[in-house]
């Protein structure tokens, strides 16, 4: 299990990191938006989550934070 | 003063070298343009035995750009072309001044416009004191008139870039580039202050430095220029340098700088010999102009006369300076041609007779 | 423990990019890079003038904003100030670097001066708003060649590490993309190459890093990523182009 942080009002909902999840757990959030006016990116099932960091290294604004 | 036991012979642009190295600067970038390829010649020479940095760039714009970056770290630096090399540097300057970075530029006059000749000429007034570059910015301008004060102001120059955190100039021409005099360079050098502001790496210690001229707010744009034009103010208030003879019971008063003061000297001691109140003011800083003895003088001249190897630049801030309460007249030649004293005391002797022949 | 956070040459200012935008990539790259070689105390980065123009703010090393295309020639002021202590990286565009500032860009790698080059092609002028760049793809639509790049018109573009490889100067050339998390590997890899070759003082390294730009391109981000490789890559292979240390090690 990992732990992943959003630097949610940094988030441009651009959503790379929901297609390099290898495991597809990552979504925009439809029903949240940001400062930024972005609907943010969130993990749908954390304990699923390995802790590849793919999320976090294709995401262009650095505000996904992987722990494991 | 060193006696005369000191003093080496050297050409005008060799004194410029000379002097810039004992001023501390160790990097030298430029773009071989007759008339001044000496000064890059005698870096090219010398640099590498002292440690320094000679290195002649792609083009004008790179040569600008080097002095950019090592100005940026804190560092005496300078270039040197003539008139079209510094239009081509005119985008550096106007980022150095954007930046308020210190560097020491030196331009030897040629004629122009365009390709222009490769004859003295000071056609490049305007572009010095006025238009360096686009922007509200000055830059100091320093206008030597014999090969002692191209060492001099070189000197100068160094030191005035470093306590304002601009571009000082020495504005000189082919004659005073070429000719050969005798010069001291006994020099009590000012040791560069200190620059906090420099991109050196931050060594993990401090917050990151930036040498920037971009800002997006105008708010924040309006105060840098306003905030720069105070330092200016106080460089007109202080820095202006000039040297007067034979103005204090002047009729007539000869304006002029650089080798054009060379000549209307002669002039003028020709005209006091034939019994005409003559006098000169020549402005040793073009910027800032030494406006004080333009209006001391104005309050007893009748005339005065601009002489200048250009289509008449110069007689503006003369114009200005004496707030037009006389007549100025030109006396000039252009595109590398140089008055000769002749003309000067013709131009002298009409100006006494209140414009008649 | 901690396996993936914001490395600390990145300070905490948001990217002012366009969302999708693979400048925030390449930026957390270099930083990367700045970390693990511990160089960041002695690093002057050289911003250029297009969209990375503000990258100066983003950075926690020294930075310094050029005049557009001249990135290099500051470079060389700054590295030869202090040859020693100095790490210098310019990080340009496509138009700045290629167009602009090509003079700059070639007589640096002549002179195989010792610095860092970030080049980002995305084949467009960005921040101005979608003009053409010199890297615009033969049919390229911009807002200046809106008909489409039309190379009888107005010349083909141009591919930078082909072109400097020819010289006998540079160090280094590689071409990489960061269109997926193998690529961005592979990227972060030459980066590191680029940076460690100016420790070492072996001379200018040059990275090409293919990229996108969503917004002028017209399509979403994710189009984007995959409009690389179906269209820049064919034109601008990946691959290294120069690498005059590992020549030689061949040759041995």
């Amino acid at each position: 299990m990992a732990k992943l942080t959003f630097k949610t009002d940094y988030c441009k909902g651009c959503g790379l990191c929901v297609d390099a999840c290898p495991k597809k757990l990552l979504q925009l959030a439809k029903d949240k938006i940001n400062k930024k006016r972005h609907h943010p990116a969130e993990i749908t099932d954390e304990a699923a989550c390995v802790g590849c960091a793919s999320c976090a290294m294709m995401c262009p604004d650095c505000i996904i934070k992987v722990e494991r | 003063m060193s006696n005369m036991a000191d003093k080496v012979l050297m050409k005008g642009n060799e004194a410029i070298a000379e002097a810039a190295i004992l001023a501390g600067c160790r990097h030298y970038f430029g773009y071989p343009i007759t008339p001044q390829t000496e000064i890059a010649a005698y870096m090219a020479k010398k640099m590498p035995k002292i440690g320094g940095c000679f290195l002649q760039a792609e083009s004008e714009i790179a040569a600008i750009n080097m002095v950019y970056g090592v100005a940026a770290t804190g560092k005496r630096v300078m270039t040197s072309s003539s008139s079209p090399g510094i239009a081509l540097k005119s985008e550096g300057l106007s980022y150095l001044a954007g930046a308020d970075l210190p560097a020491f530029i030196v331009n030897v006059q040629r004629g122009g416009p365009g390709l222009g000749g490769i004859q003295p000429s000071q056609s490049d007034y305007f572009q010095a004191t006025r238009a360096g570059g686009h922007g509200d910015f000055r830059m100091i301008v320093l206008a030597p008139a014999s090969v002692q004060e191209m060492a001099d102001l070189t000197v100068k120059g160094f030191a005035l870039a470093d306590k304002y955190r601009m571009t000082a100039m020495v504005l000189a021409d082919g004659t005073m580039g070429q000719m050969m005099e005798p010069v001291s360079l006994d020099f009590d050098i000012e040791p560069a202050p200190a620059k906090p502001w420099a991109t050196v790496g931050t060594k993990l210690e401090r917050e990151h430095n930036i040498v920037n001229s971009l800002f997006l707010k105008p708010e924040e744009l309006e105060k840098f220029n306003f905030d720069r034009y105070e330092r200016y103010k106080y460089i007109e208030e202080n820095e202006a340098m000039y040297e007067e003879y034979l103005v204090d019971d002047a009729d007539v008063v000869v304006a002029a700088f650089g080798i054009a003061a060379r000549v209307a000297r002669s002039a003028v001691n020709e005209a006091r010999k034939q019994g005409i109140k003559v006098g000169m003011i020549r402005p040793i800083t073009l910027w800032p102009f030494p406006k004080a003895p333009f209006e001391k003088a104005v309050k007893h001249a009748k005339a005065f006369v601009s002489v200048e190897l250009s289509m008449g630049q110069m007689i503006e801030d003369v114009r200005l300076a004496t707030s037009c309460k006389v007549p100025v007249t030109l006396c000039n030649r252009a595109g590398g041609m140089i008055p000769s004293p002749e003309q000067v005391l013709e131009a002298v002797k009409k100006a006494a007779n209140g414009g008649a022949e | 423990m901690v396996v993936f956070d914001k490395p600390h040459a990145l300070n905490d200012m948001p990217f002012h990019y366009c969302p999708g935008c693979t400048h925030g990539i390449i930026h957390r790259l270099v930083a990367e890079v700045l970390d693990e070689l511990g160089i960041e105390g002695r690093t002057i980065g050289i911003a250029p003038v297009g969209c990375s123009v503000m990258a100066y703010d983003y950075f926690n090393c020294d930075m310094i904003e050029a005049a557009h295309g001249r990135a290099p020639a500051i470079a060389t002021g700054v590295k030869r100030s202090d040859p020693e202590n100095h790490v210098v990286f310019t990080y340009q565009g496509d138009g700045d670097l290629a167009s602009i500032g090509m003079a700059e860009t070639v007589h640096a790698a002549a002179r195989n001066e010792n610095i860092t080059v970030i080049f980002v092609n995305n084949a467009i002028y960005g921040m101005t708003g979608g003009q053409m760049a010199p890297t615009s793809l033969p049919g390229q639509v911009t807002q200046t060649s809106p008909y489409g790049r039309d190379v009888n018109h107005c010349g083909y573009p141009i591919r930078v590490c082909e072109m400097l490889a020819q010289l006998e100067g540079p160090e280094y050339l590689e071409r990489v993309t960061v269109n997926s998390v193998k690529n961005i590997r592979a990227a972060k890899k030459a980066i590191k190459k680029a940076f460690q070759n100016q420790l070492d003082g072996k001379g200018f390294s040059l990275v090409e890093v293919v990229s996108s730009c969503p917004t002028n391109w017209g399509m979403t981000p994710q189009a984007a990523l995959k409009w690389i490789d179906d269209n820049m890559l064919p034109y601008y292979p990946l691959g290294v182009y120069k690498d005059r240390s590992a020549a030689k090690e061949e040759t041995k």
